[in-house]
């Protein structure tokens, strides 16, 4: 297995997130992996992104110039990251912000409304969750159950509520696509 | 795998020299490695020790040099411009043979420069960088795991020969996350009680003193012979040095830290077409693994050196030292703060196959 996912969006989508709990899962799953954080002068208005990568070998390069799979959750990581997918690679769009289509026939994209999904599993917030579950059914980077343990961990002093709320975003998700 | 541990590279860092024994850290913040100054704050109250933020880098690195003038295990971090400002102190630090680690995650340059990852300090680092006739052990990490590694090996080299060792790091390593696991934890009261140390006068013995001062002349060239003898043996002994597929290649790259790993997959790639490409990573900058260079200089299938850097072209200088100019050493680097992606080191592996 060699994954690799770029996460992008403005800050407060939790763009980190869907990397950092990725990278969590392959840990406990006993993978290598690697979360690289690109925040910069981007972090006001612009896009702040990540890479995630996971493998059963240990992982050389930390940088790529394309993607196999991209989150895009505003429009400035839509028109930045679009292009840089790689044949046959994924891109997952939050169509709840970004109007644009993609005109590509070499990719799959996956068009999920996270915020409105967010919103019906309890939180806007929770958009990120929405696309980290519609990600899990299209790549099989991590087991559905280890995503939830490691959501757990990481809401676990905001309470159950908060930990319901995002389970029931990762579930929507993974079934919206 | 089991007790491996998700961590960003600065905190790696810190966690590490707590389980190396140290509780003492001195530092001042400065982007890419502020999460390791944060995390020792946290952490070092957690385990007795003491943070101590300081009102500059020139102010911190003579606390390590007071510190470890006391016996203690001390560290400091900065990046680039930071380090520059340690200069006087890491040369006394030299001339008093204390041992301190530093670390510098280096950033792009010259002066205040950019905040991404850069090799560019490499002269500094490993040709002086303060005045006076002195090395400094430069350690260059690839990976998370090998930085927590060298950090332990940082502070028993640094003890064992009384000498400032330096963790030549840079922005992308602090930056990234990676699973670590850390092999020892050390307490401080286990370690070997350093006898030449100032930690109050005993009457049983002779005055121990902290000194970088010595206006006999000929009582500090014996002083320099002395460390001059110490190097030797450290060059001697203390090499550590990565081949990887270098025993068919006909291209050997060089390269080391963040460098070396981008390498390493454009290396894999290449292998892929054909290309019989291997790569010599030196760990110590300082000692340079001149006899790897120079086992492959001998070697009929390799036909040519190529380095890759984030600088305009430093370590090439011991690679070329090594080559002597009897086979082509080619180079290419990023600079400013910009990383090479593997393609683009693999196109640059092509145009010379």
């Amino acid at each position: 297995m060699n994954f690799e996912l770029c996460a992008s969006g403005f800050g407060g989508q939790g763009v980190m997130a869907i990397g950092q709990l990725l990278s969590y899962a392959a840990v406990r799953e006993n993978k290598f992996t690697l979360f690289l954080p690109s925040y910069g002068p981007e972090m006001r208005g612009g896009t702040a992104n990540c890479v995630c990568m996971v493998s059963d070998k240990e992982i050389g390069s930390p940088v790529t110039q394309t993607h196999k799979n991209a989150i895009v959750m505003n429009t400035p990581s839509f028109t930045k990251f679009e292009p840089t997918i790689i044949k046959g690679g994924n891109l997952l769009v939050n169509s709840a912000l970004i109007n644009d289509k993609s005109n590509r026939k070499d990719i799959n994209v996956f068009y999920v409304p996270a915020n409105h999904i967010a919103k019906e599993a309890g939180h806007q917030v929770a958009a990120n969750i929405v696309m980290l579950g519609a990600l899990l059914k299209i790549e099989n980077v991590a087991k559905y159950e280890t995503i939830e343990q490691v959501i757990k961990e990481k809401f676990v002093a905001k309470g159950q509520k908060v930990i319901d709320i995002n389970f029931r975003a990762l579930k929507m998700g993974y079934d919206s696509v | 795998m089991g007790n491996k541990i998700l961590m960003k590279g600065a905190e790696v860092l810190g966690e590490a020299a707590v389980k190396a024994g140290c509780r003492l850290y001195f530092g001042y913040p400065i982007t890419p490695q502020n999460e390791a100054p944060a995390y020792m704050a946290k952490r070092l109250p957690e385990v007795n020790g003491t943070f101590v933020q300081a009102e500059s880098e020139v102010a911190a690195i003579n606390m390590l040099y007071g510190a470890s003038a006391a016996g203690h295990r001390v560290m400091t971090t900065s990046s680039s411009p930071g380090i520059s400002l340690m200069m006087e102190g890491v040369s006394y630090c030299a001339g008093a043979e204390l041992p301190v680690v530093i670390v510098n995650v280096m950033r792009g340059g010259p002066g205040l420069g950019g905040i991404g990852p850069s090799q560019a300090d490499y002269f500094q680092a490993t040709k002086g960088g303060g005045h006076g006739d002195y090395k400094i052990i430069t350690l260059a990490p690839t990976n998370l795991q090998e930085q927590a590694d060298l950090i332990f090996k940082a502070f028993d080299l640094a003890d064992k020969y009384r000498i400032p060792v330096m963790i030549l790091s840079d922005g992308l390593l602090g930056q990234i996350m990676e699973a670590v696991e850390y092999k020892d934890e050390i307490k401080p009261e286990d370690l070997a009680k350093k006898e030449w140390a100032a930690t109050g006068r005993d009457p049983k013995r002779e005055k121990n003193l902290i000194n970088s001062l010595d206006l006999d002349l000929d009582g500090l060239e014996r002083h320099n012979h002395k460390l001059q003898k110490r190097y030797k043996e450290i060059e001697n002994t203390e090499v550590m040095c990565e081949e990887y597929k270098t025993d068919d290649a006909k291209i050997v790259v060089v390269a080391y830290g963040t460098t070396a790993r981008i390498a390493k997959t454009a290396i894999d790639k290449v292998r892929e077409e054909g290309l019989k490409v291997g790569l010599i990573r030196p760990i110590t900058l300082w000692p340079f693994p001149s006899e790897n260079i120079k086992n492959a200089l001998q070697k009929e299938n390799v036909k040519a050196f190529y380095v890759f850097e984030l600088s305009a072209g430093q370590m090439i200088e011991d690679v070329q030292l090594c080559v002597n100019a009897k086979k082509p050493v080619n180079f290419y680097g990023r600079l400013g703060g910009n990383v090479p992606s593997p393609d683009e080191l693999a196109e640059k592996i092509r145009e010379i196959y």
